[in-house]
């Protein structure tokens, strides 16, 4: 295969199709450690793959602007009766969230490695599906098609929680977290399908060709009050899975009684489809509608920033704690997002990295506690200094990467974000700010009340394995290299994001 | 009347189904076998089915062989044209799959399984009836040929309680219903002086379509109307007929029965003038809407999953009729996939029940809790059974969100807001009940077991047909153009 034969695009989402496919029919022949192998083979390979289009490909175009061009596009019709195609396209920004998409589903095979032992096949075929359908909703360029993966991908994970989650003792039980879940995120669909339809429609009647593209929709002319609405379907479908104040409920739920790997899954990758969905479609879509709602969006985002933080620091539960950060933490995001200057979105592309990363090794390690302790209630840890050798620094390490320390990642995303803000909307900035203040206070409170204090579970447990070390390492490394030389990301995504910002400069008054 | 040859050749489904239930009549006063009689009907409804197939598609294959014969005006009464033919093949193909279902269901049958292929192609007789009636007279022969039989076919197992007491159910509220239909009937007829659908199109959009008796004529139709396509508050006999008749006919009463009566209201609408009413618009959308809400509200608290898939089938109409409503360009085709995708989504959801049931036991295979953790006993079995359920739920992949889309789409272009509401909290409603079916199916082990699929069901005609309309399903998910492009065959155009 060359860099330039679009069909690789597919083969980005075959494999994992295939690979899991594979984990399920062969499992009660080959035993349950094929499985395993399978996916991870998978996974590494996908991985290669789009590392090598990294390596390879040009990244100085757009897909986002008047006229997007695409490093790597792949168009066959699917369904002409509506003028839909199966239309693929790869830039910068689809780029670094597949590599993202594919690390972390690297990590979620490994730290499922132990944790599952049952229907080990089903699981990795849940698991690869999920992730094959959120590679589709990087790539889709066709609504129809992105539409069809953004809910195509959530049944896998349904399944996840559902039959490989926790059940909360005397609280709420898996099946209640992936039905409210599902359904969240089903009725948001419902809405982002309406907002499609209602687009696709209005450019029929403007010119009488039915067509899903994206190409063609960029270019449908709307009167402000109909481009208002429909920016508003595509916001609240988005805001729902992200997730942004008051719909955010879900996620605490998903997280608490969600397998490791569906923790991951969640947080590191699925929220990042609502964010790229604002970029891809939201924003060019509906520019003069963006702008005007930028200031509401950007309260919303400070909103959730704090009421994050004050919710994390009322947390017992390691996973709900570390869920309600993420809340915190996409509101970043949603700020760089509408704050539309070229540092403040590259600042949100980074932010989405780093926390995918530092939120997926935080579900981690929360999972690891767990199978050593059987507890994710940290009133019933602490001291867990004294009895780990390896674990309690990782973590730490981790904690400080999600409360921002300067060297890692997360504190290059923020920094940008809030330096690009700055000149946008000063009262939102300086809300946004005080986030960083409160990160620190509930990350250094958890530390204190996990890590110090006297040994209150059993002693003698195992420590991290190397198969586990290996894995944070990796994720160590990974989120090191994005604090100290963010450089390459910024190059990749720089093209895309100063389209946007062009974009909302032509919408400004 | 003296019919030409193309007329003949045009009613030939209709015929040969009617041919090959005296075929099978003759066939069990000859020899009373199981497989035998089976097989005559299965094959009369075959070529039935061919002959549809050579009607629309037979002057494009063989140009110099056949002519197109349709649309052809068979006397007043049946009108067959593309729309006609499609809703034909779709009744047959859904009486085929249950007659195959039901062969090994009642193969084990205490009594004599026989005759119920011939009630059964009577049955399909009254749908074809429907599928191309363009006059009130052939609806209301065909809405009868349609539920008599299917009575009989309700109360099968004669032994069973459940089984006659859901058929007197359905006998009882099925004769209100065509007291209702005749008396609407009888009004409209005073007010127009015709019953064809062109009269009446032509009377109502020249006269004015407000006459005391024409509305409440037209209302008391619908009424009727709702009572077999069991819209809200008309539903009240659906989850227990569901839950009583045996499986294979409650698969046939919720996908071809109603199919027929839908298609021929939708006929009702677009070529009867039933738009030109603004009464019965309004009177259709308060239906729709309170279809859609109940049907999903009550089908929250069932554990019977015959029962839920009733009231799963009352929302769908909801939908169904969302469409009709919609009234734009887009409106009958979108009827069209959405009842194929509904039929055929149907179909393989009662399959599995059937599949998995036996008439041996006292009750049909349809409490929840008989299917828990079936999956890791029978994982393509219960795969199938979850994509149907998926499929009924709209999610991508299946057959259903194709259906849903359009339903959507339709809509949208009509700009009918609140049953667009109405269809969003629906549909997110409809997720909560289909996923506790399917969780139950992932989780833990039975204690007992209580239902079980005899082995090698895969290889046996009723396995092959589930696993036959699960591959349809999802090709229609997947690759829907190929039925699109058949579905814009059967167009109707507005008269």
């Amino acid at each position: 295969m060359n860099p330039h034969d679009p069909l690789v695009l597919v083969w980005l989402i075959a494999i994992p199709f295939a690979g899991g496919l594979f984990c399920w029919l062969f499992e009660r022949t080959l035993g349950i450690v094929f499985p395993r192998y399978v996916a991870l083979f998978t996974m590494l390979s996908v991985l290669a793959l789009s590392c090598w289009l990294w390596a390879t490909g040009d990244y100085s175009l757009s897909g986002i602007g008047e006229t997007p061009q695409w490093t790597l596009e792949y168009q066959v019709p699917w369904i002409p009766r509506f003028g839909i195609s199966f239309h693929l396209g790869l830039d910068g920004l689809s780029l670094l969230l597949i590599v993202l998409t594919n690390v972390l589903g690297v990590m979620a095979v490994a730290c499922s490695w132990k944790e599952i032992g049952r229907y080990v096949g089903f699981f990795h075929l849940n698991l690869l599906w999920n992730l094959a359908g959120v590679v589709a909703v990087f790539l889709a360029l066709d609504l129809f098609l992105f539409f069809f993966f953004w809910e195509m991908m959530l049944v896998p994970m349904w399944f996840l929680i559902a039959i490989w989650g926790h059940d909360t003792p005397g609280g709420k039980s898996r099946h209640y977290a992936a039905t409210k879940f599902f359904i969240f995120t089903q009725a948001s669909g419902l809405l982002l399908l309406l907002a499609i339809l209602g687009l696709v429609f209005v450019h029929h009647a403007n010119t009488g060709v039915w067509t899903f593209d994206y190409d063609d929709l960029l270019k449908a002319e709307l009167s402000p009050q109909i481009e208002y609405l429909l920016m508003l379907g595509f916001f609240v479908a988005f805001m729902v899975k992200m997730p942004v104040l008051p719909f955010h409920t879900w996620l605490p739920d998903a997280h608490s009684q969600a397998p490791t790997a569906g923790s991951v899954d969640l947080a590191g990758i699925l929220l990042k489809t609502a964010a790229y969905g604002l970029m891809r479609f939201g924003l060019p879509f509906f520019p003069n509608a963006s702008a005007d709602f930028a200031p509401i969006a950007m309260g919303l985002g400070a909103l959730g920033i704090v009421y994050g933080a004050f919710m994390t620091f009322a947390q017992h539960d390691v996973k709900r704690l570390v869920a309600y950060s993420s809340v915190s933490h996409m509101g970043f995001v949603l700020i760089g997002i509408y704050a539309g200057t070229t540092l403040a979105l590259q600042g949100a592309v980074v932010t989405m990295i780093a926390h995918g990363i530092s939120a997926g090794a935080l579900f981690i390690l929360c999972g690891e506690v767990y199978e050593r302790l059987h507890t994710r209630d940290m009133r019933k840890m602490g001291g867990l200094w004294a009895t780990f050798p390896y674990l309690p620094p990782i973590l730490l390490f981790f904690v400080l990467a999600a409360l921002g320390l300067p060297g890692l990642g997360n504190f290059v995303g923020e920094f940008l974000v809030l330096l690009g803000a700055w000149p946008v909307n000063v009262p939102v900035t300086l809300i946004a700010a005080s986030g960083l203040i409160l990160a620190a206070v509930y990350a250094l409170y958890m530390v204190q009340r996990v890590l110090h204090g006297p040994a209150k579970a059993e002693a003698q447990v195992e420590d991290l394995n190397r198969r586990e070390i290996l894995t944070l390492l990796t994720l160590m490394a990974l989120l090191l290299a994005l604090g100290l030389y963010p450089q390459p990301v910024l190059d990749a995504s720089a093209a895309p994001m100063h389209a946007l910002e062009l974009l909302y400069r032509g919408a400004a008054p | 009347m003296i019919f030409t040859l193309e007329q003949w050749i045009a009613l030939s489904p209709i015929l040969i189904t009617g041919a090959s239930s005296v075929v099978v009549m003759i066939g069990i006063a000859a020899l009373r076998q199981h497989q035998l009689n089976a097989t005559l009907s299965v094959m009369g409804l075959n070529s039935a089915l061919l002959a549809c197939a050579l009607l629309l598609f037979g002057p494009q294959l063989f140009p110099e062989l056949m002519t197109t014969v349709l649309p052809a005006e068979v006397t007043p009464l049946l009108h067959i044209d593309n729309y006609s033919i499609f809703y034909m093949g779709l009744i047959l193909s859904a009486t085929l799959a249950t007659s195959t279902l039901a062969h090994p269901y009642f193969d084990e049958f205490k009594g004599k399984p026989e005759e119920f292929y011939l009630l059964l192609s009577l049955s399909a007789l009254g749908g074809l009836v429907l599928a191309c009636s363009n006059h009130l007279a052939s609806l209301f022969i065909g809405v009868e040929l349609l539920s008599v039989p299917l009575l009989a076919m309700i109360a099968y197992p004669l032994h069973d309680k459940h089984a006659l007491e859901a058929a007197v159910k359905y006998l009882i509220l099925s004769a209100a219903a065509s007291a209702f239909l005749l008396l609407g009937m009888a009004l409209i007829y005073a007010d127009s002086g015709t019953l064809s659908f062109p009269g009446l199109a032509q009377h109502l959009s020249a006269g004015d379509a407000s006459g005391p008796y024409i509305v409440i004529g037209s209302v008391l139709l619908l009424v009727a109307v709702g009572f077999k396509l069991s819209l809200v508050p008309f539903h009240l006999w659906t989850p227990d007929v569901y839950e009583g008749a045996p499986a294979p006919v409650t698969a046939f009463l919720s996908t071809a029965s109603k199919t027929a009566i839908f298609a021929v209201l939708l006929r009702f609408f677009t070529e009867g003038g039933g738009y030109a009413t603004g009464v019965l618009i309004d009177l259709l959308s308060g239906l729709a809407a309170l279809s859609i809400v109940v049907g999903n509200l009550l089908a929250l608290r069932q554990d019977n999953l015959k029962r839920l898939l009733a009231y799963s089938s009352i929302a769908h109409f909801g939908y169904a009729l969302v469409a009709l409503i919609a009234a734009g360009a887009l409106a009958v085709e979108a009827v069209n996939v959405y009842l194929l995708t509904y039929v055929v989504t149907n179909l393989g959801a009662f399959g599995i029940i059937t599949l998995v049931s036996s008439p041996l036991k006292e009750r049909d295979a349809d409490h929840i809790e008989d299917y828990r953790g079936l999956f890791w006993r029978r994982p393509f079995l219960t795969a199938i059974l979850t994509a149907m359920l998926l499929s009924l739920a709209g999610i991508p992949v299946t057959a259903g969100f194709i259906g849903k889309f359009y339903i959507l789409a339709a809509a949208v272009d009509a700009r009918q807001w609140l049953l667009i509401g109405a269809v969003v909290f629906g549909s997110a409603v409809g997720l909560f009940y289909y996923l506790r079916v399917i969780s139950i199916m992932f989780m833990g082990e039975m204690k007992h077991i209580g239902f079980d699929v005899t082995l090698g069901w895969e290889a046996r005609a009723g396995g092959l047909v589930t696993l036959l309309l699960m591959l349809l399903m999802l090709l229609i998910g997947i690759l829907p153009d190929p039925f699109l492009h058949l579905i814009s065959f059967a167009g109707l155009s507005a008269g």
